[in-house]
Formats: structure tokens, sequence, C-alpha cells
């Protein structure tokens, strides 16, 4: 047979992954003014291809995102971060 | 008046003296129109994030003025028409700045309630 149904409670071993809590880095840093101009603060937030980073994978609480975002899409202007991995 | 930020790249083969020359006629302008210069910072040369035309990297010029919206206007058509100037950005910032201010008021109030009377613990890291 190629498919055994498992009796039920005993499961292999089930991955548990224990989450750790994301917590925002401007909110614990107390950052309250994200300057375009940090670009070695913000490339934290970009990733290799130059995308922003995502709220779900880096934490950041929503109201830093968007100051965020415009920080970084100001500093991609005056080419402190690119637009695009090259 | 409000406060804004301009900050622009020169040509890095640029020679310092030809910086100094745009800074000065840059402040000319604005003080000619009832501007204020705070304050002019060469940041110095910087690799670009990607390539500008034929450059690979840039000096950075910080420019901090107080004025009005008109001035801004013919700061950057002077930075458009200067031809070692290879990008411009103008950022006003007052409005940031000062609700960062009342978000720090507000924080040293919450510490100071915490605990009476004495000295609120490390006032909030200046960052």
């Amino acid at each position: 047979m190629a498919f055994t149904p498992r009796p039920a409670g005993s499961g292999g071993p089930r991955k548990q992954f224990i989450r750790r809590k994301k917590v925002c880095k401007f909110c614990v840093e107390k950052i309250d003014y994200i300057d375009y101009k940090e670009a070695r603060l913000l490339s934290q937030f970009v990733p290799e291809r130059g995308k922003i980073l995502p709220r779900r994978i880096s934490g950041v609480c929503a109201p830093h995102q968007r100051k965020l975002m415009d920080a970084i899409k100001k500093a991609r202007n005056i080419a402190l971060l690119p637009f695009t991995a090259d | 008046m409000k406060t804004y930020e301009v900050m622009f790249i020169v040509v890095p083969s640029t020679p310092d003296e030809e910086i100094d020359r745009i800074n000065g006629q840059l402040e000319a302008v604005v003080k000619g129109m009832q501007g204020e210069v705070v304050s002019v910072e060469k940041i110095g040369k910087r690799k670009l994030a990607y390539r500008v035309g034929k450059f690979e990297e840039g000096f950075y010029v910080l420019f901090n003025i107080k004025a009005t919206g008109d001035v801004v206007k013919e700061f950057e058509r002077r930075l458009k028409v200067t031809d070692s100037v290879l990008r411009y950005i103008s950022v006003r910032v007052d409005k940031a700045l000062k609700r960062v201010d009342k978000i720090k008021a507000a924080r040293l109030k919450k510490l100071r309630k915490k605990s009476p009377g004495g000295q609120p613990e490390a006032a909030a890291p200046a960052i």
C-alpha cells in the first residue's frame, strides 16, 4: 500500500517552531525620525534584491513601516539605496 | 517660513573650489530671497547605489535652509541648470521634526510620571 493512514493522536514528531516575538526596531531603539540620509540603517530593511522588506518578516510596526517606506524611497532617489540589484 | 533639506550630488571629479563656488551661489540665492541658510554640509565622496549617467560615485552636499516654497523652487532650478549636479532632492522637514519633538516630550513626561520626584532615569538616548 502506498498510503498508510496514521493512527490518530500519535502523529510523528510534529515540527514545532518556537516563534520569537518580533519587535519593531524603531520602537525599541526609540528612533522617532527615520532619516533618509542614514543609508546604513535603511539598508537593514532592503535585502539583496533591493526590495523593501515586508513587515511580516522584519516585525516593524505599521506606523514605522510607513515612515521607513518613505525614507527608503527618498534614499533611492538620491542614489543612497538601489532601486534594484544589478 | 518652512525648513527644508536639500541634498544634491556633484560630479566626483569636480574640484573643491568649484563645489564651494556652487555652494556660494546657492547661498546667495537663498539669502537674496529672504531665506536663511541654517547649515551647509559637504558630506563628501560616496559610492552611488546605482550608476547615474556614467558615474559610479558622487560628491554629496547637504543644505539646510529656512525659506518659503518659492525659494526652494528657484534653488531647484539652479541645481537643474548646473551641469555638474547629478541629482538633487529637497525635503520639507519642519512638520516631521515638530512631530518628533512632541513624541519626545510625551515620552519624557511618561518617564517623569513613573518616577515621581526623582530624576527621570537616563533620558531617552538622543539619536
